[in-house]
This record gives C-alpha cells, sequence and structure tokens, in this order.
C-alpha cells in the first residue's frame, strides 16, 4: 500500500509544468493536482508514474473567473472552492448542488475539478456538468496551446483525447441563461460512494413551456453525453410528470450501459430512466412554488 | 530512492525531516515526527482514519505526499489537549461513549474539529454528512455523532477560536 518510488516537482509556473510534462510524460510522468484519485491508485500500484509533477504550487492556477460569457476554472481550483455559488449566474447554483455529492469533505477539500475531467471516471460529477454544459478544454502541450470541446474529450472509461505530453491548464463552462434552472439527481448505495446514475437537467421556463433544454446522463455508459433527442421531445412543451416519463421512456432502449455482476445494464437502464425523470422534475421544482402537473 | 529534506510545521512545533518524495504525510508524521496519533486504516482514501488538518481543511494524510505539506500548518490529534487538560471534544467523546477500540478516533477528532471550527452553525444535516466522511468500524456512530453534536451546541453559543 506504499506508492513506488518517483520524483516530485513542484513548479512554480504552467510554462514550467508543461516543459516538465513533455520531458517526462514518455517515461510515465504525470500531473499531479489534488492527488485524491491518482494517489490512491499509486498505493495500489495501479499508476507507478516516474515523475509527478505537482501544479498545486503554481499561483493563481486554483482561480475561478468569470469573463466573455464564460466560468474558467484553473486546473488547481478545488472542488470545495464551489460550495458556495462561485458566480450570480444560475450556473454558480448548479456547481454548488452538484459539489455536495462529490465522495467526503476531506477529498473534496483536495480534489480538483480538472482533475475529475483527466481522470474521465464515468461516475464523476463534474465530467457530467462538462459533458451536459458543453464545457470547453484548455490544454498546453509542446506544439502549443489547444482547445477540445467536452463532446470530444470523453472516450471511454478513463480515457480522454488528452496526449500523454498535454497539460490541462483550465476548463470553461458557458454562463446560462439568467431564467436558467436546474436539477441533479445521483443514485449510489451509501453516502459518497460512486454514482450509479445520474442526470443534469438545465432549463428556462418561458410563458409556461420549456426552452433552452439540457439533459445531460452519467455513471450509466461509459462516457457522460447529452441526451440530445430527449432535448428535442422537452424542448417548448409545458413541463409535466407523464412528459418526462415518455422522454425518459424514449431514451431508454438506445443507452449502452455499463454492466457488472452487481449492476447489471439492465439495472442501470432502468436506474437512467429514473435519473432523468427526478432530475427534470428537480429542475421544475427548485425555484418555483408552482405544482409540477400529474 | 533518495531522501530529501523538508520541515514540517505540526501543531506549531517544526519538525525538520528527510523523507522520499513518495513517502506520505501520514507516514511523514508517524515514522519521522514521531506522532503516531495519526493512525493508517485502508491507506487509500476510503477509511478516513488518517485525518489530519492541513491549513485548516481536513485532508486524508494519506492522499498527500509529506513534501507538498511544505510550509503548510499541520494539526494532529497530539495538538488537541492543552497540557493535562482535554480538548472538549475529546472530553465529549469520554463523555457520550463515543469510542471502542479507538482506532477511528483520531480520525473523527480532527474531522469534526476542521468542520465545526470553521462552520459553528452547520446543520444535523450537514453534520451527519460530515461524519459519514470517516469510517469506524465498531460501528459507533450514533454516539460519535451525540458526542461532536454535543461540543458542536457550545461552539454555536462561542465566538469562533482563532486557528492554531
Amino acid at each position: 500500500m506504499k506508492p513506488a518510488p518517483f520524483t516530485l516537482h513542484r513548479p512554480r509556473s504552467v510554462a514550467e509544468a508543461a516543459a516538465l510534462l513533455a520531458a517526462t510524460a514518455e517515461e510515465g510522468g504525470l500531473i499531479l493536482a489534488g492527488g485524491q484519485t491518482l494517489t490512491p491508485m499509486m498505493a495500489l500500484r495501479v499508476a507507478f508514474p516516474s515523475d509527478l509533477i505537482d501544479i498545486t504550487a503554481i499561483p493563481g492556477l486554483d482561480r475561478i473567473e468569470e469573463a466573455g460569457g464564460a466560468l474558467r476554472i484553473g486546473a488547481a481550483a478545488r472542488h470545495a472552492a464551489f460550495r458556495r455559488p462561485v458566480t450570480a449566474n444560475p450556473l454558480g447554483a448548479l456547481l454548488a448542488d452538484v459539489c455536495r455529492h462529490i465522495a467526503h469533505l476531506p477529498i473534496r477539500e483536495r480534489g480538483t475539478f480538472c482533475g475529475s475531467l483527466c481522470h474521465a471516471d464515468p461516475a464523476s460529477e463534474w465530467c457530467l456538468v462538462a459533458a451536459t454544459l458543453d464545457a470547453t478544454l484548455h490544454l498546453e502541450g509542446p506544439e502549443g496551446p489547444r482547445e477540445v470541446a467536452a463532446a470530444d474529450w470523453f472516450e471511454g472509461p478513463m480515457t480522454t483525447a488528452r496526449a500523454p505530453e498535454e497539460m490541462l491548464t483550465a476548463v470553461t463552462l458557458p454562463l446560462l441563461p439568467s431564467a436558467a434552472r436546474h436539477g441533479f439527481y445521483e443514485f449510489n448505495r451509501r453516502a459518497g460512494d460512486f454514482a450509479l446514475g445520474m442526470a443534469l437537467a438545465v432549463v428556462s421556463l418561458e410563458d409556461g413551456l420549456m426552452k433552452d433544454v439540457r439533459l445531460g446522463l452519467g455513471a450509466v455508459e461509459d462516457r457522460p453525453r447529452r441526451l440530445s433527442e430527449a432535448e428535442a421531445m422537452l424542448e417548448g412543451r409545458a413541463p409535466s410528470e407523464s412528459l418526462f416519463a415518455e422522454v425518459a421512456e424514449a431514451v431508454l432502449p438506445a443507452l449502452d450501459p455499463m454492466g457488472d455482476p452487481a449492476t447489471p445494464a439492465d439495472y442501470r437502464r432502468d436506474l437512467a430512466g429514473t435519473a432523468i425523470r427526478r432530475a427534470l422534475a428537480a429542475a421544475l421544482t427548485a425555484q418555483s412554488p408552482a405544482e409540477i402537473p400529474a | 530512492m533518495s531522501k530529501h529534506p523538508v520541515t514540517l510545521t505540526v501543531n506549531g512545533r517544526p519538525h525538520a525531516i528527510e523523507v522520499e518524495h513518495r513517502k506520505t504525510l501520514a507516514d511523514a508524521l508517524r515514522e519521522d515526527c514521531r506522532l503516531t496519533g495519526t493512525h493508517l486504516g485502508c491507506e487509500h482514501g476510503v477509511c478516513g482514519a488518517c485525518t489530519v488538518i492541513v491549513d485548516g481543511a481536513p485532508v486524508r494524510a494519506c492522499l498527500m505526499f509529506a513534501h507538498q505539506a511544505e510550509g503548510a500548518q499541520i494539526r494532529t490529534v497530539e495538538g488537541l489537549a492543552t497540557g493535562e487538560t482535554l480538548h472538549p471534544l475529546q472530553q465529549s467523546f469520554i463523555d457520550h461513549h463515543a469510542l471502542q477500540c479507538g482506532f477511528c478516533t483520531p480520525g473523527f477528532l480532527m474531522l469534526a474539529v476542521a468542520a465545526l471550527e470553521r462552520d459553528p452553525e452547520m446543520s444535523d444535516a450537514e453534520l451527519v454528512e460530515v461524519l459519514s466522511s470517516n469510517l469506524c468500524r465498531c460501528t459507533g456512530y450514533v454516539n460519535i455523532l451525540k458526542a461532536v453534536r454535543a461540543w458542536a451546541a457550545t461552539q454555536a453559543a462561542a465566538p469562533a477560536p482563532a486557528p492554531a
């Protein structure tokens, strides 16, 4: 249960970190951010990097700032930073709500938003947020900077479009329409455990009709994604429990759920329907006293 | 396998040690600083027995490397009591029979102290959520909750102390 030997680097700038990664990636060098996933993997000897480039000593890399209609989250920003809304835009409340579901308090104090995106666990809450809101991921590599859209980022469980010598320096999330409301639902067997199914809904109401609908599903398939077919069914319609059930039923057959002996694929498919219905219901009740018609 | 010097500031006292880069903060505290109050259970971030306070935040000491803690203010269970006088939460654990074998106790103490010093007005539901971070294999959760709740009631009434 002790990590294999490695060399620790504590660079003071992104340029220095990127250069160290470029120089060591081939040998197995890795970026260390919060270390709440990588360190246990090292203790279990699932990961044995030659070099660790600790980016938490880089001044300002934990910054979260609003600019140009988006929220920019630095590579060292920790989960706990989102505990209270980081912006008055509805995005702040969404992130605070989702944040409470990530692991446990001590893990949230160390783990980072961008680290979660690099690890790309299908059950990661932040990965679902990034996919649902169409985040942009900013990378720094030997060929210079590049951007990747969230839709192109996730390539499977713990697999992303990042090349080994590229460092994720920031993620930007577009601000939401001012009237946007959100609903998040996740199911796990014990508090703080990995989710078995989760959904995130973002919707605005105009004259009682839903618009700008975003619906994302996580922890069910091998990567999080927007359910565009479901979004199209909801757009412009009045919210109701029966419509939500109809939408959930419509998307389930086309899902490709992961399965294991404890949670077979059919179980996760069924759970996806529940998560979708509950996330939508939560989005419509969260900031509105009006009851959703049955 | 070379060792590198690092100075850890634990309970206000500097400890100049030499450890490998791969040594976790938890192991460095126990083996190099000789502070064995911090316990190690799972060694991969699940059980919370090794919880210490780093710059005011409760963290798993097995998920941090000692060299990452350079310059940080580290607090361990050894720093809770003042001389022979136990910290009020330690006394509350005794009063409410919140420990049986005691293995998880240092972790629970540091977790609760950190959480409540920062947020003395924490709701009961939040307190339960916080305490769900750590494992107690004697399953003494109900009494742990009682002990923390009793201390929290006195905390909420008093002004927050300055961090050590």
